[in-house]
């Protein structure tokens, strides 16, 4: 286990962030704009957003470019800044967390399908490495390939992101099938967790695309088949349309009661994804009393 | 000539070489092309559909299988359009305005066309007005609309309502789709329909155009 891991996890379940997407909303995002340029027109909002998350304890911190490769950034015409955007996005975190969190830089999936010929591994290869080159340069400590939905795609991702040396959290989607334990592809917990190990991802995670009752489910299935770290960040829920806005269910105190279940699950960083705010780590924080020692 | 049988297996196993030479054969056979599809080919993607349900296919399976049965319909639409005979439904699919995804969407139009529709693909970000082009001067009878985010929801309102104020709202049938997206919400902005899943996306779509 790396270093980095290993000092986090020596005092008990490690307590991540929130969402940023739902958070960039409310500073002002609108549908259309592109989240990860924000790093570089409204580096002070997005630092805001940064800054919440450690402000209630949250002792690591993602960074605002999870859409930040170059497929992606085309759709907005800005192939052509990646160094910079990835650069800013990492640089803003690190101030946020001024040495009190520590900096895992999110790199999402590209939006393509492999499958259906969208794009090639090669194509997904250039852009992965370009962009965790870039988050590496920056300083991030770690790097969180997050909400992927093909194992061929994380494994790409996964490979370019240990490149740069850094340790590597590989985190999935698992939002299909009738139990809701399955990838799009239809990839179980356990197939999952096995590829990515023997891939080399230092952490192992699932993240959105679900509730937090659901993923205490599929941890404890992750975690029969591996002694690695695990990750989970489930949404507040799944979002209900009211009047036109979107209203996550899922209250910061029943997020934070089933916080407990998803520790004794096997979880080891736990955070949460779309819906959740700062509101729900420092709930997170009650429940897990995390960052003080305890028997383990 | 091989069975025309071993069609639907090809197709729900997604072997697109046999179900392309099984085709060919029956078709020099003399094999009605209509009863190729209506009896093998459709039900061998009911099938597939069926077994999405059950969880023993997921979208891969899914996506091999409408590949084979494409494969298949490109040698047999032509004799059917040559006779005149009509596809199962003319459908405009997109991604609605502000919204870059397109996994989803070309999901859903990759199945509706192994589905034996003919789908008129508008991209990501399409403005209102381009759906209402597309109903206008393509005949179409299904507008499919799709979003992964909460924040262009709302577009999918607004288009329906644009369909509305073109007087284009009684000639298609309108259904949307994406992970945030709920019948309940399909409900309120006036949609046709809603379906939580590929799959079942082609089912309703067969079902609305014969409803």
């Amino acid at each position: 286990m790396s270093k980095l891991v290993q000092d986090l996890l020596a005092q008990g379940p490690v307590i991540t962030d929130g969402a940023w997407g739902t958070q960039l909303l409310l500073q002002g995002l609108s549908s259309g704009d592109c989240p990860d340029q924000w790093n570089l027109i409204h580096p002070d909002r997005v630092e805001a957003v940064a800054r919440s998350y450690v402000a209630v304890g949250s002792q690591v911190i993602l960074t605002n470019t999870f859409g930040a490769n170059r497929l992606r950034l085309a759709g907005f015409g800005l192939a052509d800044r990646v160094a910079e955007i990835n650069r800013a996005g990492v640089e803003i975190s690190r101030r946020a967390a001024a040495g009190r969190a520590k900096v895992f830089a999110s790199l999402g999936p590209s939006g393509k399908l492999l499958l259906m010929g969208d794009t090639t591994e090669a194509e997904l290869k250039t852009a992965f490495d370009e962009q965790a080159r870039a988050l590496a340069a920056a300083g991030a400590d770690a790097i969180v390939v997050e909400t992927m939905t093909d194992l061929v795609e994380a494994k790409i991702a996964l490979a370019a992101a240990r490149a740069t040396g850094l340790p590597v959290v590989v985190s999935v989607v698992f939002d299909s099938g009738k139990d809701k334990d399955r990838t799009l592809m239809g990839a179980t917990p356990e197939q999952v967790v096995t590829e990515l190990a023997a891939a080399g991802a230092d952490v192992l995670g699932a993240n959105c695309g679900q509730g937090i009752a659901g993923y205490i489910r599929v941890c404890a299935r992750m975690r029969s088949v591996t002694d690695r770290p695990l990750w989970i960040k489930a949404n507040a829920g799944l979002p209900k349309m009211v009047d036109g806005r979107a209203v996550y269910e899922t209250t910061a105190e029943e997020f934070a009661q089933q916080a407990p279940a998803l520790v004794a699950a096997g979880a080891n960083f736990v955070g949460g994804c779309c819906g959740t705010s700062p509101v729900f780590i420092q709930a997170l924080k009650g429940a897990l009393g995390a960052g003080t020692t305890r028997p383990r | 000539m091989q069975d025309p049988k071993l069609l639907f297996t090809a197709v729900l196993e997604g072997d697109a070489v046999t179900a392309k030479r099984v085709t060919e054969e029956a078709l020099a056979a003399g094999v009605d092309p209509q009863k190729l599809v209506s009896d093998y080919m459709i039900p061998a993607m009911d099938e597939a559909g069926r077994r999405f349900e059950c969880n023993d296919y997921f979208v891969p399976e899914l996506l091999i299988a409408a590949r084979a049965m494409k494969a298949s319909l490109e040698l047999i639409r032509p004799l059917l359009t040559a006779r005149g005979d009509q596809p199962a439904g003319r459908v405009a699919i997109g991604t609605v305005k502000g919204d870059l995804h397109d996994i989803g969407k070309n999901l859903v139009a990759a199945l509706l066309e192994g589905g034996g529709f003919e789908v008129v693909d508008l991209g990501v970000d399409v403005a209102p007005e381009k759906f209402v082009a597309a109903v206008k001067e393509k005949n179409i009878n299904i507008v499919a609309l799709s979003a992964l985010l909460t924040t262009t929801m709302p577009s999918m309102k607004v288009t329906i309502d644009a369909l509305k104020q073109a007087g284009l709202r009684n000639q298609v049938k309108v259904m949307i789709g994406g992970a945030p997206v709920t019948q309940k919400y399909a409900d309120e902005i006036g949609a046709d329909g809603y379906s939580d899943n590929a799959a079942a996306a082609v089912a309703l779509a067969r079902k609305s155009v014969t409803a």
